[in-house]
């Protein structure tokens, strides 16, 4: 076909399209991403007469002030944030130590450990959802906020060991072992030396949990009865239509991810190291 | 590791056998179930309803298709070309999936809605007829279920991408390969690893997914899938034991699918 030597030929008209062609394409993809969120922010502040908010009236900053008035938004994000809390908080405890056990200790059953925190991060979340569900109907229990805690809980327990585990395996044990030899106990070895080290992975992974939790919809509704979370406010709310109320609450949430990586950044950049650049990352996956 | 272990068996390990069990009862809401083993559901619902499970299944299918079409070029020009701006650009992937999934999806259905942004308009100007309709079509849905999982296919490939050694594509061009043998022979071998994950990263949930078949399939039994099925029996009709039944066929049939495919690529490219 050819001479051989083609690396070091000017470039052909026509591999100097295909240079261009790849950040079209990526520039394509930039605009198909942003498209519903432009229209969620630019309809976060249209001016609807009625419940209808399909077609653009008019501008006002209604929308923003109206919101802290309704009780039944307001109460809907006061579960979600009681309930991302308290089940990050016991999630990231939990998940630590199982971390730190898969990490540090050969024991039997392992396997068994691993299967339990593979499979609810890997099966489609309905499967999950659904098996609770016949829980709570099993043990005749009421459905509402603790229920839901329980399910927030269980799945959030996956992805703290997952982060914990990813910083623990960085980290050399001869450390914990100095420790020990300066005649430190197990707790504050721990304490003292493990917690300060994998401290960033576990600030990530609350992190992580608080985002899942707070976004959750399939899991939650299947576990609420009557108690509702923003998610199932936002979804019962847009049955017809989105209420204004609802793009505003989602400008907002992303006003907050934007200051909050704005934020990490600036903290690595200041820390000098690379650490958990994929931390955020994760947390938009769900 | 006791207690969150624990947590773990009760909250899930129960609940999956309770399901099981659930799904071997007979009776109706009313009157109760009771445990009956009745194994006949399952011929039952997959006869009742196989249709779903194949529209999931193409749905999600064609999904991964396209979030790969998409997301290979986009991984590979972000790992490649984007020089320093790698990591903002990273983020502005990203960036949109941090506002609510439900929320997101709902924008989708105004855009796409009959007289909203784009049909609206093309119709306005006469390019389409008054009647033509794109919302709770099995396209509509496919283009929201790409959407939203599209950045499950691109993280895992730009991973993948960005840790090839590019001395590795130097020599093959050194050694008188074309840029596109280079490529093919090189990059995209390398970057294998990255496609495995990505596809069942984004085949998983697709397959499993149903706010997307509902909010942009407006309720369109055409385009239902069979998480709309699961949901409905389970929290509107409470007819327990074919819901169950439902929701294990869907295991079974992920888990079986997962397997075959990881054997095809076989299992040291997962690993990478």
């Amino acid at each position: 076909m050819t001479t051989g030597i083609r690396s070091h030929r000017p470039p052909s008209v026509r591999s100097r399209l295909a240079n261009l062609a790849l950040p079209a394409f990526t520039g394509l993809l930039f605009i198909f991403l942003f498209a519903p969120i432009v229209v969620m922010i630019v309809f976060s502040f249209n001016d609807p007469g009625g419940r209808q908010n399909i077609t653009w009236q008019g501008f006002t900053l209604r929308n923003y002030v109206d919101l802290w008035g309704r009780s039944v938004i307001t109460n809907a994000m006061t579960v979600s944030l009681a309930v991302a809390a308290i089940s990050t908080v016991v999630a990231t405890a939990f998940g630590t130590m199982i971390g730190l056990a898969l990490t540090r200790y050969d024991f039997r059953g392992r396997w068994v450990m691993n299967l339990l925190l593979f499979i609810p991060m890997t099966a489609p979340e309905i499967i999950l959802g659904a098996a609770l569900l016949t829980l709570w109907v099993s043990l005749g229990m009421e459905r509402g906020f603790l229920t839901i805690l329980a399910a927030h809980v269980m799945f959030n327990i996956s992805f703290v060991v997952v982060t914990v585990r990813a910083r623990l395996a960085g980290m050399s044990q001869s450390l914990e072992e100095a420790g020990m030899d300066l005649y430190a106990d197990g707790w504050t070895t721990f304490w003292k030396v493990t917690f300060p080290i994998i401290f960033p992975g576990i600030l990530s992974a609350m992190l992580l949990a608080f985002a899942l939790s707070i976004d959750d919809y399939v899991i939650t509704v299947f576990s609420s009865g009557r108690t509702v979370t923003f998610p199932l406010w936002v979804y019962s709310a847009s049955r017809f239509g989105i209420p204004p109320e609802v793009n505003v609450l989602g400008t907002l949430i992303l006003l907050l991810a934007l200051v909050f990586i704005v934020v990490q950044v600036w903290s690595q950049r200041t820390a000098g190291r690379s650490t958990d650049s994929a931390a955020p990352v994760t947390i938009a996956l769900r | 590791m006791l207690p969150g272990g624990g947590w773990l068996v009760v909250f899930f390990a129960l609940p999956m056998a309770l399901m099981l069990l659930v799904s071997l009862q007979t009776g109706t809401f009313d009157t109760g179930y009771q445990l009956t083993w009745n194994f006949g559901i399952y011929p039952e619902v997959i006869g009742q309803y196989w249709e779903l499970y194949l529209r999931s299944a193409i749905f999600a299918l064609t999904t991964t298709g396209l979030t790969l079409a998409i997301g290979y070029p986009v991984a590979y020009t972000i790992a490649f070309r984007a020089g320093r701006f790698k990591n903002a650009l990273l983020l502005l992937v990203v960036l949109p999936f941090f506002v609510s999934f439900v929320i997101r999806t709902l924008n989708w259905r105004m855009i796409l809605s009959d007289n909203g942004l784009i049909f609206g308009t093309l119709k306005d100007f006469g390019l389409l007829p008054p009647e033509y309709h794109f919302l709770a079509t099995p396209a509509a849905v496919i283009l929201g279920l790409t959407y939203n999982f599209l950045p499950f296919m691109i993280l895992p490939l730009y991973v993948a991408l960005e840790k090839i050694d590019r001395r590795l594509i130097e020599a093959a061009t050194d050694l008188y390969a074309s840029r596109a043998q280079a490529f093919w022979r090189v990059t995209f071998v390398l970057s294998l690893p990255g496609l495995v994950a990505g596809s069942l990263l984004t085949f998983i949930p697709t397959v499993g997914d149903f706010i997307t078949a509902e909010v942009i399939g407006s309720g369109n039994p055409q385009v239902f899938m069979v998480g709309n099925i699961i949901q409905r029996k389970f929290l509107d009709s409470l007819d327990y034991p074919a819901a169950a039944a439902l929701a294990f066929v869907l295991v079974a049939a992920v888990m079986g699918l997962v397997a075959l495919y990881t054997r095809l690529v076989g299992s040291d490219r997962l690993t990478g």
